[in-house]
C-alpha cells in the first residue's frame, strides 16, 4: 500500500525514533556522568595508592571477563545462539587446570623460575586444547542437529548443556569451594604506594596477549574471513566454497581456547573455583558481551574490561553486597539506552 | 573467438525428482548442458527451476536421480564442494556480503581457490603478500569485467540494485567455475539493462565458462541461448532451439493457458 498518506506517516515515525534515539544517548550519558561524579568523591577521599591498587585489580579482573565473553560473543556472531554452556566450559577449565599443576609438577609454596613457567605454559595449552574438544563436542551433539529447527530449540538444549556440565562438576569435585593451587610468585613491587602483584601482571598480560591474537587471527587467516563471512551470510558463504559446519565448529573451539584460559587464569588468581562457577562468572561475561555489542569481538573485549572494572571499581568503594546488582543495572540500562551495545551492529557506511 | 560448444555434457541431470514431503517440485528431469554454450531454463513461476539449481548446488539433494558433473557424480554433496568442483552460481534474492566493501566480496569468492595457511596469514610471510595480491589484483580485473570498478570500496549493501547482480556474478566468476548458473540474473531490470546483461552473458562465454541461466521472461531466453529446456509443474515438458520451443503447444499452454 503506497499511499502518500503513509509515507508521511513512516517519514514522521522516523523522525521521531531518531529524535528520541538522541534523548536517549543523552539520558545514557548524564547516567554514566553521575556515576563517575560519586565515584570521583570516593576516589578523593581513598587517595591516589587506593586507586592504583583498585585499578590494576581491575584491570586483571576484566581481562579474564573479556576472554569469556569472546566466546559467547563470537558464537552469537556467527550461528545467533546464546550458548550457554560456554560459562561452564570456562568453569571446567577451572577444575582441569587445578588437577593438571600436580601433573605439571607445580604445587605451592615451589620457587618460580623458567622451568615451572614452561610447565605452567604446558597447563595452559592441555586446559585450553581439551576445553577446545569440549566445546566442539557440544556443538556437534547439542547444536548442529539443530540447525536448522527453530532458534528457540538450540536455546534450550544450550541451557540443558549448562546444567548437565554443572552436575558434571558437582559430581567430579563437590558443592563446596575447590581450593586452587597457588603457584604464582606472590612477590610484587611497589608503585606510588599501591602493591602491584607479579600475578596481576601476568594476568593482563596473558589477556592481552590472547585477545590480539584473536583479533589478528579474525582479520588475518582464511578461516577468520570464512568466519565473518558466514556471520553475514551463511548460504552466499557455502557456495563460495566454505564449509559451515567446519567454519563453525572452529569458532566453538577458539571460543573454547580462550575460556579455558580463562578459567586457568581465574584459578591461579583468585586460588577458588566452585562448581558452580560458569553461572555466575558466565553470566556476568555474557552481561558483557552485550554490554559491547553481541556479535562483534572487540567489543565484547571492551565489555569484559568494562564490566570487570565496574564489579572491581564497585567492590572497593562501594558495598560489595551489591556489586551483583550493580552489574544488572548497567545490563538494563545498556539495553534501555542502547540495545545494540558499545559497538554492536552501528556498522559504518562508506 | 566463440568456444564451440563441444560433444560431451559438463552437466548432466539425470532423472531428477525432489519432493517436498507430498510435493513433487522436480519430477523425473533429465537433460545435458553442454561445454561451452549458454542453456536455459524457462518457465512459469512455481515450475521448479529454483529447486533444480539447489540440487545441483547440494543445498537440497535431489530425493532420487543423479547429477553429473564433468564425468564425476557430484549427487548430493556438499554446497562447499560443488563449488570447490567448479561450479558457481548467483541467487533469486541477491546475497552479497553486505557489510563487506565490492572489492572484498569478490576477493572472498576466491577463497576456495587460496594457500595461505595460517602461519602465513598471521605474520604476513612473502607467500602471503604475493596471493593476496594476486586475489586483489584477480577481484579488481573481474569488477572491471562486470563493469561496475567505480564501486570497488563501496559497501555491497549500498550499490544500486543493477550493480549489485553484476557484483554477485563477479563473485561467481571469483570461484575459477567452469560452470556458472544464473538464477534470473534480469530479474527486475529495464529492457536496457537486459540487453546489457546479456552482452555480459557473451562475454563470459568468451572466458571458456558454460552459462546456464534461468529465466522468467522468454523473450531474454530467446536472444542468448541456443538450446532451452522448459519445466512446467516440475515436469519437463519441452526442449530445443528457441524456434522449436517457442512452438511448441504444451509451452504455449502452460504461458498463456489452454485454448478453448
Amino acid at each position: 500500500m503506497g499511499t502518500i498518506g503513509e509515507a508521511v506517516r513512516r517519514r514522521r515515525s522516523a523522525l521521531r525514533s531518531g529524535l528520541t534515539g538522541r534523548f536517549l544517548d543523552l539520558g545514557l550519558i548524564v547516567v554514566v556522568a553521575a556515576f563517575l561524579i560519586l565515584l570521583a568523591t570516593r576516589v578523593l577521599e581513598h587517595g591516589p595508592s587506593f586507586f592504583l591498587q583498585i585499578l590494576t585489580f581491575a584491570i586483571a579482573n576484566g581481562g579474564i571477563y573479556a576472554l569469556i565473553a569472546l566466546g559467547y560473543t563470537m558464537v552469537y556472531g556467527i550461528i545467533e545462539l546464546i550458548n550457554f554452556a560456554h560459562g561452564d566450559v570456562f568453569a571446567f577449565g577451572a577444575f582441569l587446570s587445578a588437577s593438571l599443576i600436580p601433573v605439571f609438577g607445580l604445587g605451592e609454596d615451589k620457587p618460580f623460575g623458567v622451568l615451572p613457567a614452561l610447565a605452567l605454559l604446558g597447563v595452559f595449552v592441555v586446559t585450553m586444547l581439551v576445553c577446545g574438544v569440549l566445546n566442539v563436542s557440544i556443538e556437534r551433539i547439542a547444536y548442529r542437529p539443530l540447525r536448522h529447527a527453530p532458534r528457540l530449540a538450540p536455546l534450550i538444549t544450550a541451557i540443558g548443556m549448562s546444567f548437565f556440565l554443572e552436575g558434571a562438576l558437582f559430581l567430579w569435585k563437590g558443592p563446596s569451594n575447590v581450593h586452587y593451587p597457588n603457584v604464582l610468585p606472590s612477590a610484587g613491587f611497589n608503585l606510588f604506594g599501591a602493591e602491584i602483584g607479579t600475578k596481576e601482571i601476568i594476568v593482563i598480560v596473558t589477556a592481552l596477549v590472547l585477545v590480539v591474537a584473536l583479533a589478528l587471527f579474525v582479520e588475518r587467516s582464511r578461516l577468520g574471513k570464512a568466519m565473518r563471512a558466514t556471520a553475514q551470510d551463511r548460504d552466499a558463504s557455502l557456495l563460495m566454497g566454505i564449509d559451515i559446519d567446519q567454519t563453525i565448529a572452529a569458532t566453538f573451539f577458539i571460543g573454547a581456547l580462550l575460556a579455558g584460559a580463562g578459567g586457568t587464569m581465574y584459578g591461579l588468581y583468585y586460588n577458588t573455583s566452585v562448581f558452580d562457577l560458569g553461572f555466575s562468572a558466565g553470566l556476568v561475561a555474557f552481561t558483557a558481551a552485550v554490554f559491547g555489542g553481541i556479535g562483534n569481538i572487540y567489543g565484547a573485549a571492551i565489555g569484559g574490561l568494562l564490566i570487570g572494572m565496574i564489579q572491581s571499581f564497585w567492590d572497593g568503594y562501594f558495598e560489595s553486597a551489591w556489586t551483583q546488582v550493580v552489574i544488572f543495572a548497567v545490563l538494563i540500562l545498556v539495553l534501555v539506552f542502547r540495545p545494540t551495545g558499545i559497538l554492536g551492529m552501528r556498522v559504518p557506511e562508506k | 573467438m566463440t568456444v564451440q560448444p563441444a560433444a560431451e555434457p559438463i552437466l548432466r541431470i539425470d532423472h531428477v525428482t525432489k519432493r517436498f514431503g507430498g510435493l513433487v517440485a522436480v519430477d523425473d528431469v533429465t537433460f545435458d548442458v553442454k561445454r561451452g554454450e549458454i542453456f536455459a531454463l524457462i518457465g512459469p513461476n512455481g515450475a521448479g527451476k529454483t529447486t533444480l539449481f539447489n540440487g545441483i548446488t547440494g543445498i537440497f539433494p535431489p530425493t532420487t536421480g543423479r547429477v553429473v558433473f564433468q564425468g564425476g557424480e557430484i549427487t548430493g554433496s556438499p554446497p562447499h564442494r560443488v563449488a570447490a568442483l567448479g561450479i558457481a552460481r548467483t541467487f533469486q534474492n541477491i546475497r552479497l556480503f553486505e557489510y563487506m566493501s565490492s572489492l572484498d566480496n569478490v576477493r572472498l569468492g576466491q577463497h576456495c581457490r587460496m594457500h595461505a595457511k595460517l602461519w602465513d596469514s598471521l605474520f604476513k610471510t612473502p607467500a602471503e603478500r604475493a596471493e593476496e595480491k594476486r586475489v586483489t589484483d584477480n577481484a579488481i580485473e573481474l569488477l572491471k569485467f562486470v563493469g561496475i570498478e567505480k564501486y570497488t570500496h563501496v559497501y555491497a549493501r549500498n550499490l544500486p540494485y543493477g550493480s549489485q547482480r553484476r557484483l554477485e556474478i563477479a563473485r561467481a566468476l571469483a570461484t575459477s567455475p567452469a560452470l556458472l548458473l544464473l538464477d534470473e540474473p534480469a530479474a527486475g531490470f529495464t529492457p536496457q539493462e537486459k540487453v546489457e546483461l546479456m552482452s555480459l552473458v557473451h562475454k563470459i562465454i568468451e572466458r571458456g565458462i558454460t552459462v546456464f541461466l534461468i529465466e522468467h521472461d522468454m523473450k531474454v531466453v530467446m536472444g542468448v541461448s541456443r538450446r532451452i529446456v522448459v519445466l512446467d509443474h516440475g515436469e519437463k515438458i519441452a526442449e530445443g532451439t528457441p524456434e522449436q520451443v517457442r512452438n511448441d503447444q504444451r509451452v504455449i499452454e502452460a504461458y498463456l493457458g489452454k485454448q478453448h
